[in-house]
């Protein structure tokens, strides 16, 4: 665990670069010494001032004492965000939650979209010996974004970043869990590490543990306080910003909600 | 021998002194499970609406020096949805909180309960952040008598009334509530608060004001716990900033039968109930205490 914020109440920092990773996402980049420092896998709330407050994976900065978020255009809350302009301020606060794992050996990383983004703190938190396997998934070509920087991160380790598009129109053709089952067939993972699509999740925690294979998914729900007090997150007994949001996959296969239902803004249980 | 920390909040008994407050963590049948085996005495629910209520946007929880500030809009699934999730419970002391304006909504969401196995109705009188409902309800002494009243003829478990520090005298909503037939009370809410970051020049809650809670609050809680002890001859539940045994017992000390417990969450996460039964248990031991009554209210004969 990095250093620790000593109040839950919203740090302000300044956008200090944008950069366009694909037409609909970017990642902003701001000076925060306790962000820049965070665990793979925990969280911060990220106020908007006048719109809203979000909860946010940590992104990796190249620089010293510099984090980032990367966001996709969505709803509201997340285009306003991704619509913030160098010099424009966020509140955060944080980091929450729990994180990843580290395991050695040959490791599995599977992502969906922004969902790469606790995953590629992640890789920058393996050993040199670790023989890394990243999935990418997309719909399409010109959504796939940080293949570069992941390449960067592991090229001094044995490794290979393999895009999966579901168009075929970039790299391999079809679902990630497609080619993860492929893989599995062929190479014996000591781990495998997933974020994205709850679906997407589901299948992969199923497959590693059909294999045997230690596996951890991070969990998104609907939050509101991010500390253990609201409830909104919750998912069964547990709580997706305090318990989580990282589980491994023998706790995931227990539990009725992963891969199901998640709850709205009222509580009430719906279907993914 | 070892001390007994079951305790009895008027016709409530439950297995231990510390419950889980209203508003906290509360939507789930799974997590106050959890929370039982994890020491909770009982589980306060959410406040629960006729509908459902999604609540105010975020920013709705912060953290300020010495505790929380909130206005997350009271939101929950309604009871209708409610009931029927803890429709299967057996084992698990839930009491379930109310809110609603007039007496028919109050009416309306004691039916869906009529079937379902809880131990009483918290009312919530003290919400200090939604129009309406809420403090806007205990702040009307004629309202309050109303309510209570249509709640007391319709329920077959007992009420407890949570009051706050509203606009009038909060002694006045619990004389009207004991009057009315009230079979506890519990004090206090969240106090009306507010925080503004400098740096944008904004308030930071969406709602702009919420409720304050946490360590800040307790020294008022305790305050409110005493007066009402000391005045009326009704149960008192203790909540605002306990987050210790010591916490707990001074609250007890004041006049509570039983403690609630929210905001310590953040910093002991679930195991602050069993660590404030096991502080509690030991206090005792050593104070030669044997029941939890022997020790609730004696700071008042000083």
């Amino acid at each position: 665990m990095g250093l620790q914020r000593n109040s839950d109440t919203p740090t302000i920092v300044k956008i200090e670069k944008v950069i366009d990773e694909t037409p609909t996402v970017r990642t902003l980049v701001f000076s925060d010494e306790v962000l820049s420092n965070v665990s793979p896998g925990q969280f911060a709330m990220v106020w908007i001032p006048g719109i809203n407050e979000l909860p946010m994976s940590v992104m990796i900065s190249q620089e010293k004492g510099k984090a980032a978020f990367t966001v996709r255009k969505h709803g509201l809350a997340s285009t306003e965000l991704y619509s913030l302009k160098v010099g424009e301020q966020i509140g955060v606060r944080g980091p929450y939650g729990n994180s990843f794992t580290i395991k050695q050996g040959k490791l599995l990383l599977v992502g969906g979209g922004t969902g790469l983004v606790p995953l590629i703190r992640l890789l920058t938190f393996l050993k040199k010996t670790d023989d890394v396997t990243l999935l990418v998934g997309s719909k399409t070509k010109n959504e796939v974004f940080f293949e570069k920087m992941a390449n960067q991160i592991l090229e001094h380790n044995k490794h290979q970043v393999i895009v999966v598009t579901e168009d075929g129109s970039y790299g391999k053709t079809g679902l990630v869990t497609e080619v993860m089952e492929n893989l599995l067939s062929q190479i014996k993972f000591d781990a495998v590490y997933t974020c994205g699509p709850e679906k997407m999740m589901h299948k992969v925690v199923q497959l590693a543990s059909s294999k045997n294979i230690y596996v951890e998914a991070s969990i998104e729900r609907m939050m509101k306080c991010g500390m253990g007090l609201c409830g909104s997150c919750c998912f069964g007994e547990v709580l997706a910003c305090r318990d989580g949001t990282v589980f491994d996959g023998k706790y995931l296969l227990t539990n009725k909600e992963f891969g199901y239902t998640h709850r709205n803004k009222a509580g009430i249980l719906e279907n993914y | 021998m070892k001390p007994d920390i079951s305790t009895e909040v008027g016709s409530i008994k439950i297995e231990r002194p510390t419950m889980l407050a209203s508003g906290i963590l509360g939507i789930s049948l799974e997590v106050f499970d959890r929370l039982y085996k994890e020491g909770a005495g009982a589980l306060v629910t959410k406040s629960l609406s006729k509908e459902p209520w999604e609540g105010y946007p975020n920013p709705t929880v912060v953290g300020v020096k010495a505790g929380y500030l909130n206005a997350v809009g009271l939101s929950n699934p309604g009871a209708p949805y409610f009931a029927k999730m803890i429709s299967s419970n057996k084992t698990v002391p839930i009491i379930v909180s109310l809110v609603g304006s007039i007496p028919e909504d109050f009416d309306i969401m004691i039916k869906q309960f009529e079937n379902v196995k809880i131990l009483g109705y918290e009312l919530n009188l003290s919400c200090p952040h939604v129009e309406k409902v809420g403090l806007e309800v205990g702040d009307d002494p004629e309202l309050v008598h109303k309510i209570v009243k249509s709640v007391k003829a319709k329920s077959k478990v007992p009420i407890i009334a949570k009051v706050g520090l509203g606009s009038s005298d909060y002694l006045e909503t619990v004389r009207v509530a004991c009057e009315a037939g009230v079979d506890a009370i519990t004090a206090i809410n969240t106090v009306r608060a507010m925080a503004i970051d400098v740096e944008t020049t904004r308030p930071i809650l969406s709602h702009k004001i919420g409720g304050l809670s946490g360590s800040a609050i307790k020294p008022i809680a305790v305050r409110c716990v005493y007066e009402i002890s000391s005045k009326f001859d009704m149960p008192v539940i203790g909540c605002g900033g306990v987050s210790s045994w010591e916490d707990a017992i001074e609250f007890i000390l004041a006049g509570a039968s039983a403690v609630q417990i929210g905001s310590a969450l953040v910093d002991k996460w679930v195991g602050v109930f069993s660590e404030i039964n096991n502080g509690i248990s030991k206090y005792m031991e050593k104070k030669n205490f044997s029941k939890i009554k022997d020790m609730v209210g004696i700071a008042k004969k000083f």
